[in-house]
């Protein structure tokens, strides 16, 4: 037994792997051999058809609420058997009328005479994509970095009340006090944000649980900032909310006075390119990447994990803080209150999942969004339909996307595991979890 | 109680795990299943126990057929398995465990927490266990948390046992405490399974032998087979794992490793008090049973263990405590020893992780641009010097099998400026072509005067490559014996017992020469 | 930290312990050494020198106990030295590497309490705290907080993250709106409404179990996706449906206060514990169950195996996905019945977005109270009195600005998940999808 040619010694080597890893060392597959094929099968199963279809169930699914709940529906109802037809007419018009305000509400009015106030729906949808997209950018670049930044309320709140701050009580010349209220604003969202880079840097405090406190601590921050004269409170006034913001600091309108399209679209189209660049093409965005996908491994091989947590926080915070910069030197520049998230921290994340945690994806998404708010306002305003509608579609397309199985379920598409090569990859995941 | 498994097979999507295998135990006999790492050794017992389901074929139990459809039911039908990994609850106690699954209770639905305890003791005086039926999983060492595995089985009235690679784990001490146990259950008219790649083991507790090859059944043999019979058998050919290697051109001590102890989370000294150190051009081979304080060991001389005290230093500079970056960018390469989740980021592809850790500088990156035309150029290249079987650069890293998954670190590490190479477990899980093509690399590493390190629980592996070998057991280092020492020697330094021939307390050069 | 080397006293000799040494860690006395600053400056710089009047009981109660009167400054720097005296203490206890037991830390903060207590009635318009009041306020803004925190515990106990009990709080409360206002009666109709608000809640919980168990998808994804699809959900049809409609399907009768007879006469905590109506009654009854059973009884075991070692479960016949599935479920049935707190118990109708963010306070209890039913419970309660101290404080006239008694909920949670308060340790495959052949 002692001679080294022993047999028994031999067989050790490659002894005590874990799992049962398959020895059948096959070279991975060779390229398919139709690219139409693989392209149009790709398309079948792939991404961009199930964020549509996604979308179109949601829709959907809207539609049945607003038949369900509008009066005239439940009317014709109530007689169904007698006049079976007059139910089907007012399903359709409940739901046509509605659906037809949205898309006139975000795209283009047909009931307006020229084309300058026809067109003013889709630069009102642009508007309110505006803040979604650099909002939607700062979840998705956190996402990248495997963080998953809940807390884009508070670092909105924050981001407003600093830009705003400054925007009100300064007096500077105009393109200076823009740049430095905007500047304020988004080191103040980076800042509120980097607690909980730091915190998870540091002790490893589970992120999603801080940036969900952190907002209601800046909530209340924010909330009393307002109510006290001196921080952010109106002189003179008893009411939460504070004064207007000085001319010389609000983004510019764009296309003129007769839209509200302001200069920060153009601020967060810029940030798309940035964020492309940063994850695309930067060392930062290589090292994000890589802590985002095997934290364990970017440590291995140098990169310090925690400093990128940090920096990734920074940066997501700086972009939803812009979001915030957005709201108060863009849509509302009559003084603000605490309500002047709008809920743009939520929604970000409803973007950032549709738009796959990628630039571009997430400027197609925000726009999306953007159209259905304000598509939904015209909604309300035209047909009754309460804007929260928009809501439950949002949240229900996020589902749909999340779980691309049950939407080739509903539409009967072919599953992705139909292909062997996939599903010998699943395989192997389950080999591991099973044991 | 008989068990008869025929034609089993089960597939993975295109990979054939188990191909129509036969096999029958009968009561009262250890039957070995004998084969390689991913032989499919594992899933057959996976299937029998219920946790996968056979595409074909039918499990027997004395003669009746069988249909589980879960782990529940063969538990049921009087399965019992001892796992490779534990399937124990880490914030249980060992009463919890063993009830878990099959809970006595009393009155208004209360576990019965007594009657397990009693249970456990009752088990444990059987065998001559000595375990506490109230202390924490977590807290026991391996070798009582497989006796908790084994209570468990049996506490369901396992008539059929398996155990999964059980002795992975264990000392040698601990295994043939082992083997003692398993021929005292099948004393009792149990039926065991016994799983194994080590032909020692075989052909000391086996009455039969099934010996297993990419997932077919490939012979049956008696315990009485030579070695060269089974291990042909179980390979398919004969493996040479001896290295071509020239004696070390030695030349001064670049590394220096001083006092270094290293501290886990509740205090434990895994690596306790370690000096050795190493010359350029030389391999110093570190072996020891799993989990004896190695791998600690490489994670502190890379900067990856924070609790650290002690010195390391490389060729004079002190790299105590530095930071990951600065120890690489001293000229340390570092394989680890799991490259699927150290090594590799498996969803970069193969050219990202060429360029993984020279994420921040020259010349990968410029004014903090990724250079990609260069990485391209450098990936072609790289994947071409070390034969990466891929499709193309741009093809993620997990999809590639192991052996070439393995190859893409060794690339990356090597094509560094080295001063240091240090290489934990560098083929494990490695197909045998790329054993030998990663163990000819490391030789021509030393032979290029870099210093190396290999960390390896395959006594093979250490003996094919060191110069010189350091055996670590509880965390301490045993002995620095020189690379031509005896196995059984090895053997009984790995279970902590110095060699009597080197003295008492081998000095880092003690045997060096 | 002590090393475990007890239990491996009882194994064979080669089997013993590791040699080791003890990882200090110094984040008792520093966190009390904070807050005792924090205090002391905060009490130095606005100095309050008038006396502080703790009420001890209401006007009808029937066994009446004097007011007790502290004078201001003597009060608080006694407490602020023995609080200086504790934190010396926690450190020579570390130092002499001992951990700070857990009753140190009550005491140091029922103590800081006091002394919080004292210094912001000494400076109010009315030197007065009404403690009945601020406890029995305190309970039932905890109410919610509690169900959502047990449905917290069994959930994440189970190996589900739920970032969704603000949902199943609101699903609740309109469902039991909805429901009892259109049962109507005086005690059928809350009571239907109750079932109904847990069945609304489980629902929640079902969509939340098929998209993590069956789909892998991210909890935390799907939770806070829920989240909105309630809000949306509820807000729309309250706007489309109820508001229009108010007298007929949102003017629930509320629940009745039923007093436990003699009970309900003890001084101090009797109104505040057995004058409550009967979902409080419920609560007191749930908490006691899901205490006993999640560590005594079966279902209570194998639910912590599946969110500790889902594979472990698996091998030993436990159904893990099935086992998740229910189990979600119960837990949003707990807080959908909750939730109809809000509408049955406390206001009256259901309103927009009336939560409030109480789902998160509860979830914040549930990480403070360390994924346990009686701790979390007590962190429920903890937050409630902090809301309700900041109701009675304004009421009083204290100068302690609300919002930041509003915050302390938040703050402490941030503070105990970055290890400054005890050790939080999470089940541990919580969040983790469990997939199998």
């Amino acid at each position: 037994m002692s001679d080294r040619n022993d047999p028994d010694v031999a067989l050790e080597t490659g002894a005590q792997v874990p799992p049962d890893e398959p020895v059948i060392e096959k070279e991975p597959e060779p390229e398919e051999p139709s690219r139409w094929q693989q392209a149009l099968r790709e398309i079948a199963t792939g991404n961009a058809i199930i964020s549509v279809l996604a979308v179109l169930l949601a829709l959907a699914v809207g539609a049945i609420m607003i038949a369900f709940t509008d009066e005239r529906v439940q009317a014709a109802s109530g007689y169904f058997f007698a006049r079976p037809g007059d139910t089907f007419v007012a399903i359709w018009d409940s739901v046509a009328g509605a659906y037809s305000a949205l898309f006139q509400g975000a795209v283009y009015n047909f009931r307006r005479p020229d084309f300058v106030s026809g067109i003013r729906p889709l630069t009102e949808t642009l508007n309110f994509a505006t803040p979604l997209i650099a909002a939607g950018l700062g979840v998705g670049l956190a996402f990248r970095v495997g963080m998953f930044n809940i807390g884009g309320r508070g670092q909105m709140l924050l981001a407003a009340s600093a830009a705003g701050w400054v925007a009100f009580s300064f007096d500077l010349p105009f393109p200076v006090h823009m740049i430095v209220a905007t500047i304020a604003g988004i080191v103040a969202g980076a800042l509120w944000a980097g607690i909980a880079g730091l915190l998870k840097a540091r002790t490893g405090a589970h992120e999603v649980i801080v940036t969900i406190m952190l907002n209601y601590v800046a909530l209340y921050l924010v909330s009393w900032m307002l109510r006290t004269q001196g921080l952010l409170q109106a002189p003179g006034t008893n009411n939460p909310k504070t004064p207007p913001m000085k001319d010389t600091a609000i983004f510019f309108d764009l296309l003129g006075p007769q839209f509200n399209l302001h200069f920060g679209f153009i601020l967060s189209i810029a940030c798309v390119v940035l964020v492309w660049w940063i994850l695309d093409r930067s060392s930062l965005g290589f090292q994000f990447r890589a802590v985002g996908l095997n934290p364990k491994a970017a440590r291995v091989a140098g990169i310090n994990v925690n400093r990128m947590y940090v920096y990734g926080m920074l940066i997501s915070g700086a972009l939803v803080g812009l979001a915030g910069v957005d709201q108060v030197l863009g849509t509302v520049t009559t003084g603000f209150s605490s309500g002047i998230d709008a809920g743009i921290g939520f929604d970000a994340i409803t973007v950032a999942l549709l738009g796959g945690s990628n630039p571009w994806g997430i400027l197609a998404a925000g726009i999306l969004f953007g159209a259905f708010k304000a598509g939904g306002f015209s909604m309300q305003a035209a047909e009754g339909v309460p804007i929260d509608i928009v809501l439950v579609v949002q949240s229900l397309i996020v589902l749909f996307i999340a779980a691309p199985p049950l939407v080739r379920a509903i539409f009967r598409l072919p599953q992705p595991g139909s292909k062997p090569k996939k599903r010998n990859r699943t395989a192997r995941t389950e080999e591991v979890a099973a044991k | 109680m008989k068990l008869e498994l025929r034609g089993i097979t089960k597939k993975f999507g295109s990979l054939v795990a188990n191909d129509h295998i036969d096999l029958t135990v009968e009561a009262g006999e250890i039957h070995c299943l004998l084969g390689e790492n991913g032989a499919g050794k594992s899933t057959l017992m996976n299937v029998l126990y219920g946790l996968y389901r056979a595409d074909e074929g039918e499990i027997l139990l004395d003669d009746q057929l069988q249909h589980f459809e879960g782990p529940g039911d063969a538990m049921r039908a009087g399965i019992g398995m001892v796992h490779q990994h534990f399937m124990l609850i880490p914030v249980f106690t060992v009463a919890e465990n063993v009830m878990l699954g099959h809970e006595q209770t009393r009155t208004a639905g209360l576990l019965d927490l007594a009657a397990a305890r009693a249970k456990v003791r009752e088990i444990s005086d059987r065998f001559g266990f000595d375990v506490d039926p109230d202390a924490l999983v977590d807290d026991l060492p391996v070798g009582v948390q497989q006796r908790v595995e084994i209570i468990k089985a049996l506490s369901r009235d396992a008539r059929v046992l398996v155990f999964d690679e059980p002795t992975a784990v264990l000392t040698p001490q601990e295994t043939d405490e082992l083997m003692a146990i398993m021929r005292q259950l099948k004393e009792t008219g149990a039926s065991i399974v016994f799983i194994t790649h080590k032909l020692r083991e075989v052909r000391e507790v086996a009455d039969r032998i099934t010996v297993v090859r990419l997932g077919k059944v490939v012979g049956e043999a008696e315990p009485t087979a030579t070695n060269a019979e089974l291990a042909s058998l179980m390979v398919g050919r004969a493996v040479e794992l001896t290295v071509q290697k020239e004696e070390p051109d030695l030349g001064e001590e670049a590394l220096q490793v001083e006092h270094l102890t290293v501290v886990d989370p509740v205090g434990q000294l895994v690596v306790n008090d370690v000096s050795f150190s190493v010359r350029r051009g030389e391999v110093l081979a570190v072996a020891g049973v799993q989990g004896n304080g190695q791998t600690e060991l490489t994670e502190a001389l890379v900067g990856l263990q924070s609790r650290v005290q002690g010195t390391v230093r490389l060729d004079g500079q002190d790299l105590t405590r530095n930071s990951v970056r600065r120890i690489l960018d001293a000229g340390v390469g570092f394989v680890p020893e799991d490259r699927t989740e150290d090594g590799l980021v498996g969803e970069f592809s193969v050219a990202e992780n060429l360029m993984l850790d020279r994420a921040d500088g020259e010349p990968f990156v410029k004014a903090g641009n990724v250079q990609r035309g260069f990485l391209a150029e450098f990936a072609k290249e790289k994947v071409a010097e070390f034969d990466v079987r891929t499709p193309g650069i741009d093809t993620k890293a997990g999809r590639l099998s192991g052996g070439n998954q393995q190859k893409v670190v060794l690339a990356r590490e090597l094509s560094r400026d080295l001063n240091l190479l240090v290489a934990a477990q560098p083929t494990r899980g490695v197909d045998v072509g790329s054993i030998e093509f990663i163990h000819k690399r490391i030789i021509e590493t030393r032979d290029a005067g870099v210093p190396v390190v290999v960390v390896s629980t395959e006594l093979d592996e250490v003996t094919a490559l060191a110069d010189r070998i350091m055996v670590m057991y509880r965390g301490k280092v045993v002995g620095i014996v020189p690379g031509d020492t005896p196995r059984e020697v090895l053997g009984l330094m790995m279970a902590g017992e110095r060699p009597a021939a080197s003295g008492d307390a081998p000095t880092p050069e003690g045997a060096a020469a | 930290m002590t090393a475990p080397s007890q239990h491996h006293a009882t194994a064979t000799p080669t089997e013993q312990a590791l040699d080791s040494t003890t990882v200090l860690s110094w984040k008792a006395p520093i966190s009390f050494a904070v807050i005792t600053a924090l205090l002391a400056v905060l009490f130095l710089t606005t100095r309050h020198s008038g006396d502080a009047t703790f009420r001890l009981s209401a006007g009808n109660d029937l066994i009446q106990i004097p007011e007790v009167t502290l004078n201001g400054p003597v009060t608080t720097w006694t407490c602020i030295a023995l609080l200086t005296a504790i934190t010396v203490a926690a450190a020579a206890l570390v130092r002499a590497k001992r951990r700070v037991p857990l009753w140190v830390v009550v005491i140091f903060a029922v103590i800081g309490l006091i002394a919080f207590l004292t210094w912001a009635a000494a400076g109010a318009r009315t030197p007065v705290i009404p403690l009945p009041g601020l406890l029995a306020g305190a309970l039932s803004l905890s109410v919610p907080l509690i169900f959502g925190a047990l449905c917290g515990v069994i959930s994440e106990r189970v190996g589900v993250i739920n970032i969704a009990i603000e949902g199943q709080l609101l699903a609740g409360a309109f469902t039991s709106a909805v429901v009892a206002s259109v049962i109507g009666q005086q005690w059928l109709g809350p009571i239907v409404g109750l079932f109904a608000a847990a069945i609304s809640g489980v629902l929640v919980a079902f969509v939340l179990a098929a998209f993590s168990i069956k789909y892998f998808v991210d909890q935390v994804i799907v939770g806070v996706v829920l989240n909105v699809l309630v809000i949306g959900l509820t807000s729309f049809l309250f706007s489309q449906v109820l508001a229009p409609n108010a007298a007929l399907l949102n003017s629930p009768p509320r629940l009745q206060r039923i007093p436990i007879p003699i009970l309900s006469e003890i001084p101090l905590i009797g109104p505040m514990f057995f004058r409550q109506t009967l979902i409080v009654y419920a609560m007191y009854v749930i908490i006691a169950a899901v205490y006993i059973g999640l560590f005594h009884t079966r279902w209570g075991l194998r639910l912590r195996s599946v969110g500790e070692h889902p594979t472990a479960a698996d091998t030993v016949g436990i159904n893990v996905a099935r086992t998740r599935f229910w189990n979600v479920s119960l837990a949003g049935a707990i807080a959908g019945f909750g939730g109809a707190f809000f509408t049955l118990g406390a206001v009256g109708a259901f309103n927009k977005e009336m939560t409030a963010g109480a789902g998160f306070i509860a979830l914040a209890a549930v990480i403070f109270g360390q994924w346990d039913p009686i701790r979390a419970t007590l962190a429920a309660l903890l937050f409630g009195f902090a809301s309700n101290l900041q109701n009675t404080l304004s009421v009083i006239g204290s100068p302690v600005p609300s919002e930041f008694m509003l915050m302390l909920p938040y703050v402490v949670t941030i503070l105990a998940v970055a290890g400054f308060v005890g050790k939080v340790r999470g089940p541990a495959a919580a969040g983790k999808p469990y997939i199998k052949a």
